[in-house]
């Protein structure tokens, strides 16, 4: 079977959860990633970002699978188990949908910051699930940062009706802040999705 | 804070000939699921092309023999199997030092999972969860049972073939795959609209090769599964060493 091509994607299906998010669902294996991407101590604001995925008939999607990778607060990617280790900061997350009410998703993390090479913040998503042979790549901006996302390259290459489908909206509560983005597989408020 | 790379490379670009449409009817679960508009195009900057951080001892070295890493009161049923090979980037080059990640069903056909309700036992010994890193060359190695086939709801007296589904990102988080392999000479490849909506002359790449030289005489059958990922364009870099 040797060749050089692309090796095709296929569905993620319904039952990755014992293998790639274990302890979430109370399998017997640790989950080598988690939906918790800080410490308390990591410097930056510390914040939930929580949301659903709904199919096109409206319902949300219990078997989806979100996978998110980030920037820190000063807009840097950790590049070692060591930078990991220093500040508790990891960059990346998954979480299944299947656990918590609603089927929703949740992380805790501290907010990323304008990245290194100057892009707004924003928090690279990844999203499989049973019905999609591919995965699909979105990028979630913050509503509370509109200057940055002015300037941004990426959100200027979508057209402007559907650049609120990639703004997470900011709720502040007494338990701290918390981003809401919603997925939508389809519909008129389809959330736009990227060849990377 | 380790200095990023201040060049990271550009990613050659993802093969959509070799990738399945989102939308494929026969698979139904695709319907309501399968984007409609068409993907934008983004080049990716630094987040995309570096890979998310994991501490190679949190990878144990049994979590790459699925026969010994659920042991309760026995061993696993089943045909036990060895499934090998390297993880290439489309230049030839190996993906070394990457997570590799697998998960399948028991020998019975049946998941772990808790919503899989097929009526076939489950194996005390045997959770169908696996993991490993890839070596210098870019190999890996996983011991595990032959999965079963099983019976899903797409369509009447529709079964899935036997296989086992793989999770990797290779060196950037835009080369991340979740793919499935399966076994050569199984009849319900043919019958089977996930493993038929890849464009034929390219869904065969996902087909296993039976190896006598990677069966261990007297315990194991030996498989042998390539998988290539999207790769590092190379460019020429003014002032790098």
């Amino acid at each position: 079977m040797s060749h050089a091509g692309q090796t095709p994607s296929q569905t993620v299906g319904p039952f990755f959860a014992y293998g790639l998010v274990p302890q979430q669902y109370g399998y017997e294996l640790s989950s080598l990633f988690g939906a918790v991407l800080a410490r308390p101590d990591t410097p930056g604001l510390a914040i939930r970002l929580i949301g659903q995925v709904f199919d096109g008939n409206d319902d949300a999607i219990g078997d989806a699978l979100i996978e998110i990778r980030q920037a820190d607060s000063q807009g840097a990617y950790p590049a070692s188990p060591a930078d990991v280790q220093a500040t508790g900061f990891s960059g990346f997350g998954r979480c299944g949908t299947g656990t918590l009410a609603g089927h929703a998703y949740e992380f805790r993390s501290v907010k990323p910051g304008i990245t290194t090479d100057g892009q707004a913040p924003h928090i690279d998503m990844i999203v499989s699930m049973r019905g999609l042979l591919s995965h699909v790549f979105t990028r979630v901006y913050f509503s509370d940062e509109t200057a940055a996302n002015a300037r941004d390259p990426v959100l200027d290459s979508v057209a402007p009706e559907r650049r609120p489908t990639l703004i997470a909206q900011r709720i502040d509560e007494a338990g701290g802040v918390t981003y809401r983005f919603d997925i939508r597989m389809q519909g008129d408020l389809e959330t736009v999705f990227f060849d990377v | 804070m380790t200095p990023p790379d201040p060049t990271p490379p550009e990613l050659s670009p993802r093969d959509w000939e070799s990738q399945p449409p989102y939308l494929h009817p026969p698979y139904q679960s695709s319907i309501a699921r399968a984007p409609r508009h068409a993907l934008v195009p983004l080049k990716a900057s630094l987040g995309e092309l570096t890979q998310p951080v994991y501490g190679h001892d949190s990878v144990a070295e049994i979590d790459h023999d699925l026969t010994r890493n659920a042991l309760k009161n026995g061993v696993p049923i089943g045909e036990r199997i060895i499934v090998t090979g390297r993880v290439l980037d489309d230049a030839g080059r190996p993906v070394r030092d990457t997570l590799v990640e697998i998960w399948q069903a028991n020998a019975a056909g049946r998941y772990v999972h808790r919503t899989d309700q097929h009526d076939a036992p489950l194996d005390p010994n045997f959770l169908g969860a696996g993991r490993t890193l890839t070596d210098s060359q870019g190999r890996y190695r996983f011991v595990t049972i032959k999965p079963g086939a099983y019976p899903w709801g797409n369509h009447p007296n529709a079964w899935r073939p036997n296989h086992i589904h793989f999770s990797l990102f290779g060196s950037h988080f835009a080369s991340r795959l979740v793919t499935q392999m399966y076994f050569p000479g199984d009849p319900l490849l043919d019958l089977d609209p996930i493993y038929q909506c890849t464009p034929q002359g390219i869904r065969e790449r996902l087909v296993a090769d039976f190896s006598l030289d990677h069966t261990q005489p007297g315990t194991a059958l030996g498989f042998v599964f390539d998988i290539v990922l999207r790769g590092a364009r190379a460019t020429p870099m003014a002032g790098r060493p």
